[in-house]
């Protein structure tokens, strides 16, 4: 554990000294975060607003407190392994990455955690502008802010892990960018990117319901905003710690597997 | 223009002579070509469960604009930015020298250096869409409607062009501009839905900023004839402007350029 904690802790300096470097580029990457909330919200605004101010609900107010909290839960959870395996295991960057005495996976952990931390000082002073453009209806309360906190965790080690199994299968593909579609088509929708999941056609909800995608960032968002209540938090935090450890278990039977099958240079 | 007419198609055989190698790449284009569309119209069967109109746009004037935005995605992902990125990239490695050396008009050969054929693929689609929202319209599209939008379709697409060329052009001075073209990219999404509907910061910064409202809102209210003339009078300066600006931005920049062996 102390062991891995130092990994971590070397690690993260590492990457932060790394990003420090490209100040900018990573506010750029930020931009696609920031905008699919915005987009969204400004298309049910204006569908609430065709409505009479309510739309199955929802009022402007409230839909505007969704999508921020949905901006900034996805930018705490997300990550991007699945844009860089194809290139680490094409042109064999990975071998060196396993001759480390610990598995690659802490280190794309912790460039991932290096990003967010200094991304949130961007993060911050956005979401504050979009508070005040927006006027959400939060109504926060402790108990919700107590229970978020290891929702978040979970959705975060949801999403990194379902995103870093994807990223893997580029032991087997180069079709990196249809697979990575695949992923992010049902992210958008399932998630609760694209609408609150009770927007959704009965069957999509159902559907969400039953993969990790409404797990990683629809429910914790939903835990803070207050929209869960009794007993859907408890059995909620469960199914997330059930997702955990399937996409543990899952996502290393298919690096063993696809380790097998790695023959870059060096490997 | 007999000229131009010859280096565009030259290049396009080159193009296409490439991607025959790469036949798989078409159907993987394709199935990505058809999630990207089932985004669009997904999207919007979920929004106008909702709702009779969004704003004041109707389901079926609101597949003509996914059309549209199908469409101009297409040609910026078929020519316009495969050319720019061989630009920039040319331009660090100094490999640009050997378009100034031939003997054509040097922005021309940048402009249509690369083309990605099966991109086409969603220039077929998006005109596909846009004939069905129409069908689906039933409202008698008039000549001078069809004129509007046919000609600002084309100020948009010099629009974009012009945009980017601006952009191409700074990396005579910057090293990593591609980064901008991410933001194109990441900005270009909010074209899937009508400007109007934006609060008033984000639609100045889609129209004047990063102009792709005039590529896409602006044609589709040309073709539902919403369009009215002040909208038209700024669309044709904006288009005349942008492109003298990208014209003598290039010249000045190509100026500045110290090649490989320059």
């Amino acid at each position: 554990m102390t062991y891995h904690l130092k990994i971590y802790r070397e690690q993260i300096k590492i990457y932060l000294a790394l990003f420090f470097q490209y100040r900018v580029s990573m506010v750029i990457w930020m931009i696609g975060l920031i905008i699919t909330p915005i987009v969204s919200l400004s298309v049910w605004s204006t569908v609430a607003e065709t409505n009479g101010g309510i739309i199955d609900g929802f009022t402007r107010e409230a839909l505007a407190a969704y999508f921020i909290t949905i901006m900034v839960v996805n930018q705490l959870t997300y990550t991007w392994v699945m844009w860089e395996y194809d290139n680490s295991i094409r042109q064999g960057l990975l071998s060196p990455r396993l001759l480390r005495p610990f598995h690659p996976i802490h280190q794309d952990i912790a460039e991932n955690i290096a990003y967010k931390l200094l991304t949130s000082f961007v993060m911050a002073p956005i979401t504050i502008g979009l508070i005040l453009a927006f006027q959400p209806d939060f109504s926060l309360n402790t108990q919700q802010i107590v229970l978020f906190l290891p929702a978040l965790v979970m959705g975060f080690l949801i999403q990194f892990l379902f995103g870093w199994t994807v990223a893997i299968m580029s032991f087997w593909t180069n079709r990196v960018s249809a697979v990575n579609r695949i992923y992010f088509f049902g992210k958008l929708f399932l998630a609760g990117q694209l609408a609150p999941l009770s927007l959704l056609p009965p069957a999509l909800e159902t559907a969400a319901s039953y993969t990790p995608y409404r797990w990683m960032i629809a429910f914790p968002s939903e835990l803070l905003l207050g929209w869960e209540t009794g007993a859907m938090v408890w059995q909620g935090l469960l199914i997330q710690l059930f997702w955990v450890i399937v996409l543990v278990v899952v996502s290393q039977l298919i690096w063993r597997a696809g380790i097998k099958k790695y023959s870059a240079v060096g490997a | 223009m007999k000229h131009i007419y010859h280096v565009v198609r030259e290049y396009f055989r080159i193009g296409l002579l490439g991607e025959m190698e790469y036949r798989v790449n078409f159907f993987i284009q394709i199935f990505e070509s058809l999630i990207v569309l089932t985004v669009s119209l997904g999207s919007l069967a979920i929004v106008f469960r909702h709702t009779e109109t969004l704003g004041d746009w109707l389901p079926e004037q609101m597949i003509v604009l996914v059309g549209i935005y199908t469409l101009i995605g297409g040609l910026i992902n078929f020519m316009i930015s495969p050319s720019m990125e061989r630009l920039m990239q040319d331009v660090r490695h100094g490999t640009l020298d050997f378009a100034l050396t031939k003997p054509a008009d040097a922005q021309l050969l940048v402009s249509v250096s690369r083309f990605e054929i099966w991109k086409l693929i969603d220039l077929f689609l998006g005109i596909s869409i846009v004939l069905i929202g129409l069908v689906r319209l039933r409202s008698e599209v008039s000549l001078a409607d069809t004129a509007v939008f046919l000609f600002a379709l084309s100020c948009g697409a010099i629009i974009i062009y012009s945009f980017w060329m601006i952009l191409a052009t700074l990396s005579f001075w910057f090293i990593k501009v591609e980064n901008m073209l991410t933001i194109f990219q990441s900005t270009y999404s909010a074209a899937r839905w009508p400007i109007t509907i934006y609060p008033f910061w984000l639609r100045f910064g889609l129209t004047f900023i990063i102009p792709i409202a005039f590529a896409v809102t602006v044609p589709v209210e040309g073709l539902i004839g919403r369009l009215d003339e002040t909208l038209m009078l700024t669309m044709i300066l904006l288009t005349v402007g942008l492109g003298v600006l990208s014209r003598w931005f290039w010249k000045y920049g190509l100026a500045h350029y110290s090649g490989a062996s320059a």
